[in-house]
């Protein structure tokens, strides 16, 4: 019997407290990051993702005090991203309770973070989170790309939400993340992101033939629908933020509707 | 009265989750890799994540490995987890260096073989008979592993004579099968993560608790 396709709820933290509105029914208070964990455990999440967006460097402490409770209550793998510069900033936030840690901007501008977080802690517990979107022209392959490197995959790797390209192949990127010694990729389309209309399988498609560490989809959920062929494309965990923090959809629908399309569900 | 247990603290990883879901099982739980300490605790948790080089070396700083020794010989109850689970094995091999282990067993901790690894999520397991760690557990349970290497071939030759009670072994898969947990008298290991797999690794922990005497 093989792995279940995980599907993961992404918490935006701000100073200690959940952004983008959540409108669960009787909750205490909508925007504790704590309760919120316990309730999509208690509906059956496989994994939490919480995404720090504080930008005060001073708030920074709320965001492992959040961590080190949600540790304390919730007893399925969490993963934290956002903001994390330093081999530091890793091992705070293992050391308060996360499972996984998830880099993004800091590696673009050094990848041998990736390889230095992945030595000292481990492959298991670090991510690499991928914020891609198609790019006008084919971006050029990285100067730290070997010889030989996939070339141009049409998509591209972008910094401050998807509004600054950075000339990265994308699709190369991930692969160079995994050489670097990373054990998962988090791929967000920039592109689906916000629409609603289903996840980018194209570039899911072109991740999962890069790479053989697990591929998370992300961006563009809006139906139980669309998760099936996120996964069909190559996705092993599915992540979304919007359709759950809304109540438009469950964990048990999109479980329901993958488990329907013959994918192994928890 | 509740059993004491110690998290055996030598540097490795998230050790808040592990002596949570075992206090929330039942125990009084302290992170310490104090000597005495962790010889009198009722139970040893040996936890583990990362390169199983890396944590040899850490256990046997904090000596370990002689810890683990001298608790199995007096009949102590220790239970390893993940990397806590393989460095109990004859040796490790990563990236084509071998790294002696603890030798509870013989066996090699070796690269998972599988379209996609590590094998991060949640998987069934293969529980034999009379196991006393899945006790009271559906087969299509699930537990969460997060690993790239595993013990995929068992080695310990039975007792010819029959008079030593062979170890349980439990069976997963990821590509081919691979060890998922052992139970041996007083020596029980998980690959899966117990403190992270929700109700189903509570249960797992609540079940070890309940052989501590």
């Amino acid at each position: 019997m093989s792995v279940a396709v995980r599907v993961i709820p992404c918490l935006d933290v701000d100073a200690g407290r959940v952004v983008k509105g959540v409108k669960f029914q009787n909750l205490r208070d909508a925007g504790d990051p704590v309760e919120l964990a316990r309730r999509y455990d208690a509906e059956g999440a496989d994994e939490l993702t919480f995404l720090d967006i504080t930008a005060s460097s001073g708030d920074r402490a709320t965001t492992y005090d959040v961590v080190r409770r949600t540790a304390e209550q919730v007893f399925i793998p969490l993963t934290v991203g956002g903001g994390v510069r330093t081999v530091e900033d890793v091992d705070r936030l293992l050391r308060a309770g996360a499972d996984k840690v998830s880099i993004n901007t800091a590696a673009i501008a050094r990848p041998e973070f990736l390889r230095e977080a992945a030595h000292r802690f481990g492959s298991q517990c670090v991510v690499l989170s991928v914020d891609a979107r198609r790019a006008d022209v084919p971006p050029t392959a990285s100067p730290t790309a070997p010889a030989g490197a996939i070339p141009g995959s049409g998509f591209e790797v972008t910094t401050h939400g998807g509004r600054k390209g950075t000339g990265i192949d994308a699709v190369e990127w991930a692969r160079r993340g995994q050489e670097l010694g990373v054990g998962e990729i988090l791929l967000n389309s920039m592109d689906a992101d916000g629409t609603r209309d289903g996840f980018d399988l194209e570039l899911l498609g072109l991740v999962r033939e890069a790479v053989t560490v697990p591929v998370v989809a992300s961006g563009g959920a809006g139906a139980a629908a669309h998760f099936a062929p996120a996964v069909a494309a190559g996705a092993d965990a599915v992540l979304a933020a919007g359709v759950f923090h809304f109540g438009d959809l469950t964990i048990g629908e999109v479980k329901a509707a993958l488990g329907a399309a013959g994918h192994p569900v928890r | 009265m509740s059993p004491s247990v110690v998290v055996l603290d030598y540097g490795s990883g998230n050790l808040r989750s592990a002596e949570r879901a075992i206090a929330r099982a039942g125990a009084e739980v302290t992170v310490t890799a104090d000597w005495d300490a962790a010889l009198a605790a009722d139970g040893l948790v040996v936890p583990g994540v990362g390169a199983f080089a890396a944590c040899m070396a850490g256990l046997r700083a904090v000596r370990g490995d002689q810890i683990i020794g001298r608790r199995l010989a007096g009949g102590r109850p220790v239970l390893g987890i993940c990397v806590g689970m393989q460095i109990l094995f004859g040796k490790g091999v990563e990236h084509g260096v071998t790294t002696d282990g603890c030798d509870e067993w013989p066996g090699t901790v070796e690269r998972l073989e599988a379209p996609v690894v590590p094998h991060m999520g949640w998987s069934t397991v293969a529980a034999p008979s009379g196991s006393a760690l899945f006790g009271g557990l559906d087969a299509g349970t699930r537990f969460y592993f997060v690993h790239s290497y595993a013990v995929r071939r068992w080695e310990l030759t039975p007792d010819p004579a029959g008079r030593i009670e062979p170890p349980l072994v439990t069976w997963a898969e990821h590509g081919d099968r691979f060890v998922a947990a052992v139970e041996n008298g007083p020596l029980c290991a998980t690959q899966f993560h117990p403190e992270k797999s929700g109700d189903a690794g509570a249960a797992v922990l609540r079940n070890w608790l309940a052989t501590l005497s």
